[in-house]
């Protein structure tokens, strides 16, 4: 009988002043993916970008229809492999900047089997 | 005129390898069945090298070095996920889909103005080649047949950037003419064969012969195609799939299997998949079979065939009430000193979850159990495939041997492309 009576104390209980407010709780991938069909995630391996704070073992959220700006972080595939660069667009060629002062930027240009596969939109880093 | 739109992915298997391989572009690829027995999808350069679909492996080792091309073990895992990123996009572009396989869909257009087809079917397969990375060829006519011809035009002529509307007699037939009759949607080995001794050659021969004749040879199934391709459609919009009558689960070892303990994992792990299966499809089977057999192929080895079927009293979509019912069945149909290439689970009679019969003999408390099912595959939804399974169940993944997979790019974190610094 007192399990009934603890029940109904509950259940008689004051409503919640914010059931009027409730919201959808925030959903991380909501925010990030904003195109799910064409979002892809990678992992970095390397240094020559740490200068722009991408370190060896980050996530990338990529999408790869995003049109590539002048500047943007891109991940291009050059003569071969995934690398990920600042890309400046020079007109007939295209620039490949690292953001670690060892390394040079790469030059691109008909010769290089080379696309932007997509462009970086957020950087996961565990900390 | 109402317009219906197909959806076709380019060499689909081979597409969803090159958008991680770039620079396998413009290689020859090809992807290998479950195993890695035969040729499942081809590049248009293995195509053009003459290997057709279907060839074992071995018969063209001599090819693959030769032509330096790319093969692939069939890497499911990516493929239906690249799927899902194509017919969400569909999805979103038009007011109905019909989902027909992994690389394929009807778009329902009823209501787009006939001068918005065009491109509205480029810009489609531009962006989906654009945001997912696959080629796709989008076919726009009056019925599903001739969607089907429009679709393989766009393979053929690049110009027409992946969408064709096809729709005036006098294309319809130019097309036709060029198209083999073999190759209409519809028209299978047996009618092909017929059509052959006919004289039948070209899709257009077909739609010039008189309809009476169609319904005299090819029943009312050949006559549906020969209106479709006049234009009249007679294959309906399914927007929602029809029930399924049976659930199969089976696979081809990588290995031969000779002892009981072996068999019961591949059965149990087919049995939790079909379980799976039926609750996803809220339908209760009523009659469950289980099949083992020999590799049929060697002469040297003695052969057998073995299935064994079992009534429920209650149908079921419960994975331990089959699971104990499929081993037991196992058991009368297992013989030591054969070696088993392959085993498989089956259920049919299959009825929709609400409407099974209960029955006052019955030893279960179904509604726990459907509880208990539906926990298990909650978690299995959310934490992974196979985080819950019976202790008796492998992976599926387990009991074929793909030696070249690529990676799960899409499905697993430790998998996840890499990119260098």
């Amino acid at each position: 009988m007192s399990d009934k009576s603890e029940l109904a104390v509950v259940h008689a209980g004051f409503p919640s002043p914010a059931e009027d407010f409730m919201d959808v709780a925030l959903d991380l991938n909501k925010e990030l993916v904003k195109n799910p069909s064409s979002t892809f995630f990678a992992r970095v391996k390397g240094v020559s970008m740490i200068e722009d704070g991408v370190g060896d073992g980050d996530m990338l959220i990529i999408d790869k229809s995003a049109e590539p700006t002048d500047g943007c972080l891109a991940v291009c595939f050059v003569d071969g492999e995934f690398t990920l660069k600042r890309y400046r667009n020079m007109g007939d060629y295209a620039l490949l900047m690292p953001a670690n002062k060892d390394f040079k930027p790469i030059r691109v240009d008909a010769d290089n089997q080379f696309a932007i596969w997509g462009v970086v939109k957020y950087l996961v880093k565990k900390v | 005129m109402a317009f219906i739109g197909l959806c076709d992915c380019n060499n689909f298997f081979v597409s969803c390898e090159r958008v991680f391989r770039p620079d396998l572009e413009r290689r020859p690829v090809m992807v290998l069945s479950n195993n890695d027995g035969c040729v499942v999808a081809r590049s248009n350069e293995v195509k053009a090298l003459g290997i057709k679909m279907g060839t074992p492996l071995f018969q063209v080792r001599d090819l693959v070095k030769k032509h330096n091309i790319a093969v692939f073990s069939s890497n499911y895992q990516l493929y239906g996920d690249m799927s899902h990123r194509v017919m969400n996009i569909l999805r979103k572009a038009a007011p109905s889909i019909e989902v027909y396989s992994i690389d394929e869909a009807f778009l329902n257009l009823d209501e787009m103005p006939m001068d918005k087809l065009q491109p509205f079917a480029r810009d489609l397969s531009a962006r989906i080649r654009r945001e997912v990375g696959i080629p796709v060829s989008i076919g726009v006519s009056p019925t599903k047949t001739l969607a089907k011809i429009a679709s393989k035009l766009c393979k053929q002529y690049p110009a027409l950037k992946g969408g064709c509307l096809m729709y005036r007699t006098q294309d319809v037939e130019k097309v036709l003419a060029t198209f083999p009759a073999g190759d209409i949607w519809g028209i299978g080995r047996k009618s092909n064969a017929k059509l052959h001794s006919m004289g039948v050659e070209s899709a257009l021969d077909f739609y010039n012969l008189p309809p009476a004749e169609v319904y005299r040879t090819f029943t009312v199934t050949g006559l549906r195609t020969w209106k479709e391709l006049h234009g009249e459609p007679c294959i309906g919009f399914e927007d929602v799939q029809p029930d399924r009558q049976t659930v199969c689960i089976s696979r081809s070892f990588a290995k031969e299997m000779t002892t009981l303990e072996e068999l019961d994992a591949a059965v149990s792990t087919f049995t939790g998949k079909v379980a799976e299966k039926l609750r996803a499809a809220k339908q209760c089977a009523q009659q469950m079979s289980v099949f083992i057999l020999t590799n049929r192929f060697r002469e040297d080895a003695p052969q057998n065939f073995q299935m064994k079927t079992t009534l429920f009293e209650v149908a079921t979509d419960d994975t331990l009430e089959m699971s104990e019912r499929a081993a037991q069945m196992l058991r009368q149909i297992f013989r030591r000193g054969f070696a088993y290439k392959k085993a498989g689970v089956m259920v049919t009679k299959l009825t929709p979850k609400r409407g099974v019969q209960q029955s006052f003999m019955d030893t279960l408390d179904r509604d726990r159990r459907a509880q208990l099912m539906d926990a298990i595959d909650a978690i299995n939804r959310t934490e992974g495939n196979y985080t819950v399974r019976l202790a008796s169940q492998g992976e599926m993944d387990q009991f074929s041997a793909r030696t070249m997979t690529s990676r799960k790019f899409t499905t697993s974190w430790d998998e996840i492309m890499e990119v260098k610094l």
